[in-house]
């Protein structure tokens, strides 16, 4: 078994791990019915903000609390950054609520990266579903940044129905492009939809990529990846070569408070992005 | 034409180490057709005289529902195949098919290949090893469409 501990870095962690820094929000844009995107910049105006692409900060709504949400939006943006949330709880909830130049306390970037540079002059598979778009975003806006160092690349979407699609706009002008390949299905069609219907998934299997030479990254709910892991396996990728966004309940966000325990790893602090070699012998274990 | 078709049928990924004898026989069951957008195939309680290998193209596999009008399960396009209906009394659809863009497609026809079947087993076990794949694969993503994974967690 390859070490799982191998990838843990440590950005984010300063002389006060714990401090929340004030971020002021620029503004806050509703995604579908129960998500949102709050984008934040410094409250001093000359500090700027860099993370890679999977990391996620610490969001404090003050007076209600603190939640871990991954960064959405553009890494080369070190003038503001954005989170995509759903709506799940009494701190989401509030921080729904909050508008233009109210300040959130900050903690972070914190976390493990996707692969992008292992990935360059290979093909990328992206596989997610819901709001596990998210995560994925900053490693695509970098993807198609260096679009010349990487060979085909895949987009595999899966949403609950045609009204919860995230980063519309987004999707569609990536699409127009000649040298991405997207595919978004929906769980649930409407009669107006004309798109692909089914889960996500089932898209792999005829997706075009080498397997010889690709890197696979998924993030969404656990049993979407575990399925997705599957499919990956079935058409030959090496498990080195997946990599998945785990999620648990995350609290301190530096490895202290153990909540977020994974087997011998903290998803805050060794992930949340895994190498899948690494947890495969725990992966998909209810006792985990 | 008919080697043509041997050639499409045997590399597909469906058709994967089907002896070459058997390729033969299967090409003598198909043709190739071409539908326009929105075009039914056929209709849920028709006769499943037929299934299709989908080369290019969407279709939406589709049920009526009482108030809701037809309502799409599920969707398969380029690569996959389309309808089991014809292996299995009655032979009848349980669903409908309808094209979402210009297809064209491989069409079998099922009547002649079960006519085939039944004259040589191994080529029936073949044939039904390939298509409870691909039962099994339409079952699992049915389960797990049937989860709702991307709605609010409780």
């Amino acid at each position: 078994m390859a070490p799982l501990l191998e990838n843990s870095i440590t950005t984010g962690l300063g002389v006060e791990p714990m401090l929340p820094k004030p971020y002021c929000i620029q503004r806050l844009r509703h995604e579908t019915d129960d998500t949102f995107t709050i984008e934040l910049a410094p409250e001093n105006s000359g500090e700027t903000f860099s993370f890679l692409p999977g990391q996620f900060n610490m969001l404090y709504v003050f007076g209600v609390g603190e939640v871990p949400i991954s960064i959405s939006s553009d890494p080369q943006d070190v003038r503001t950054f954005q989170h995509t949330t759903r709506i799940v709880g009494a701190v989401t909830r509030g921080m729904g609520h909050l508008k233009k130049g109210d300040v959130v306390g900050v903690r972070g970037p914190y976390g493990t990266p996707w692969p992008v540079q292992e990935a360059e002059g290979r093909d990328v598979v992206i596989v997610t579903g819901g709001i596990g778009l998210a995560p994925l975003r900053p490693a695509l806006y970098h993807l198609t940044a260096q679009r010349e160092k990487y060979h085909k690349i895949v987009l595999l979407y899966g949403a609950r129905t045609p009204e919860d699609i995230l980063y519309r706009r987004e999707l569609e002008r990536w699409r127009s492009k000649f040298d991405l390949e997207i595919q978004v299905t929906v769980d649930r069609g409407t009669r107006a939809w004309r798109g692909s219907v089914g889960v996500v998934t089932t898209m792999i299997g005829r997706s075009p990529f080498d397997p010889s030479n690709a890197v696979a990254l998924a993030c969404g709910p656990e049993v979407m990846m575990r399925f997705a892991v599957m499919e990956f396996q079935r058409r030959g990728l090496a498990s080195e070569n997946i990599y998945l966004s785990m999620e648990r309940n995350m609290k301190c966000a530096v490895g202290f408070c153990g909540h977020c325990q994974y087997g011998p790893a903290f998803i805050c602090k060794d992930g949340p992005v895994f190498r899948f070699d690494r947890i495969e012998p725990i992966f998909g274990k209810a006792e985990i | 034409m008919r080697q043509a078709l041997e050639g499409i049928i045997g590399e597909h990924l469906f058709f994967k180490g089907l002896e070459e004898r058997y390729v033969k026989i299967v090409a003598g069951c198909a043709k190739n057709v071409r539908f326009g957008e929105r075009e039914i195939i056929f209709r849920e309680g028709d006769a499943a005289d037929q299934f299709y290998f989908i080369r290019e193209g969407l279709v939406a596999v589709e049920l009526m529902v009482p108030q809701r009008g037809f309502t799409t399960l599920q969707t398969v396009g380029e690569g996959d195949v389309l309808g089991w209906s014809w292996l299995m009394p009655p032979y009848r659809w349980r669903f409908g098919a309808r094209t979402l863009q210009p297809t064209r497609a491989l069409a079998f026809d099922g009547k002649c290949l079960r006519g085939k079947c039944e004259e040589d087993h191994d080529l029936g076990y073949e044939l039904l090893k390939r298509f409870t794949f691909v039962v099994t694969e339409r079952l699992e993503a049915t389960r797990l469409q049937l989860l709702d994974l991307y709605g609010a967690p409780a």
